[in-house]
Formats: C-alpha cells, sequence, structure tokens
C-alpha cells in the first residue's frame, strides 16, 4: 500500500526539481500544476487505504483549486490583468 | 471478481502519474513538458478514481471519487490549454529542432482578429 504513495511522492519531487530547476516562468508553472494534481491522487489514495471518507472531499476541493491557480497563473503569463 | 480489476487499474494510473512526471523532467522545451506531463497526470489520476470506484462501489467514498474525476476531466485539460497560451504570449521560446509552428506564423492575423471583435 505504502508502496503507491512513495512512488506519487516521488513524482512530486521530480516536480519540485523541475520548479527548481526550470529555465523560465512557463516551465515552473506547468510544474506547480502538475504537483497539484500529483496531490489529490495521493489524497484519494490515503482516503482509499485509511477508510477515511472525508478525505475524499479535500480531494475534490483539491482539484478545484489547483485549477483556479493555474488559470491565474496563465493570465500573469498573459500579461492581462486578473479581473479582465 | 471486482477487487483485482479496481487494483490494475489504479497501478496503471500510478505508472502513467510517474511516467509523466518523469516526462515533466526528461523533455526538452516547455510545451513538449506540458503535452506530456498533463496528459499522462490527468490519465493517471483519474484512473486512480475509477479504481478506488470499482473498489468501493456505490458507498459515498466511491460516487465522491467518480465526482472527482468528473472534475478532474474538465478542468485539467482548460487550465493546460490557457497554460499554454499565457506561455506563447509570454514569449517562451520554441524548442530549436521545432519543424512546424503554425502559430507562430498566423500570430500577426489572429491579434488583428481579435482587435477587430473587440
Amino acid at each position: 500500500m505504502s508502496i503507491i504513495i512513495s512512488i506519487l511522492a516521488i513524482g512530486g519531487f521530480l516536480c519540485l526539481y523541475r520548479i527548481y530547476q526550470g529555465p523560465s516562468i512557463a516551465d515552473r508553472a506547468v510544474g506547480v500544476d502538475i504537483m497539484g494534481i500529483l496531490f489529490v491522487g495521493i489524497t484519494a489514495l490515503s482516503a482509499l487505504f485509511y477508510d477515511l471518507p472525508y478525505l475524499m472531499d479535500l480531494s475534490i476541493t483539491l482539484v478545484l483549486f489547483s485549477f483556479i491557480g493555474t488559470l491565474a497563473l496563465a493570465k500573469y503569463l498573459e500579461k492581462r490583468s486578473l479581473d479582465d | 471478481m471486482i477487487s483485482p480489476i479496481g487494483w490494475i487499474i489504479i497501478w496503471i494510473g500510478v505508472a502513467f502519474d510517474i511516467l509523466g512526471a518523469i516526462g515533466l523532467v526528461r523533455f526538452p522545451d516547455v510545451y513538449n513538458r506540458l503535452q506530456a506531463s498533463t496528459k499522462c497526470v490527468t490519465l493517471g489520476t483519474f484512473g486512480i478514481m475509477v479504481g478506488i470506484f470499482l473498489l468501493k462501489g456505490f458507498t459515498p467514498m466511491g460516487i465522491k471519487a467518480l465526482i472527482c474525476g468528473a472534475f478532474l476531466l474538465l478542468t485539467s485539460p482548460v487550465a493546460a490549454h490557457a497554460l499554454m497560451k499565457g506561455s506563447l504570449h509570454f514569449g517562451t521560446k520554441l524548442w530549436k529542432g521545432t519543424i512546424v509552428d503554425k502559430y507562430g506564423e498566423d500570430k500577426l492575423g489572429g491579434e488583428q482578429i481579435e482587435k477587430e471583435e473587440k
């Protein structure tokens, strides 16, 4: 069981490497996006392993927050204001 | 009968996740990275959600897993598309081995069309 979460955590560390190393801002934005989706998977698998259904609510919330954060980063990259 | 299928789908999802993360590190360009990692990670996490639904059935956790997968399929490609368009407008350079660049050729015409629409 913990092997699966360890594999996903290794993926998160690879995303951290890309966020640290990335040559441009867009690379870092991509790394943040992918790391958010990996955390959604880790949260859902924790809900399955420890049999705690409320962690799945946290998973749904993480999906939506990751979406909003990525859209804000994309608007910043496009040099538009947030209420445009 | 359902339980081994659910575990197999969860393992396939985890494999897609780690392949997407490796693609995020190994590809040469921001567009290649975005293409590889977003597709792989979206399909992988959706596979994890479908596996949890197959393991748990119509319990609250299974239904929440299905809802989470639906949100994932709706939001993640839209976010990737917005990020790619934003990085194009930001001026991130393409990889030097890029062969086809239709958007760069059409960029002036596209901007004029956008201004006319406003």
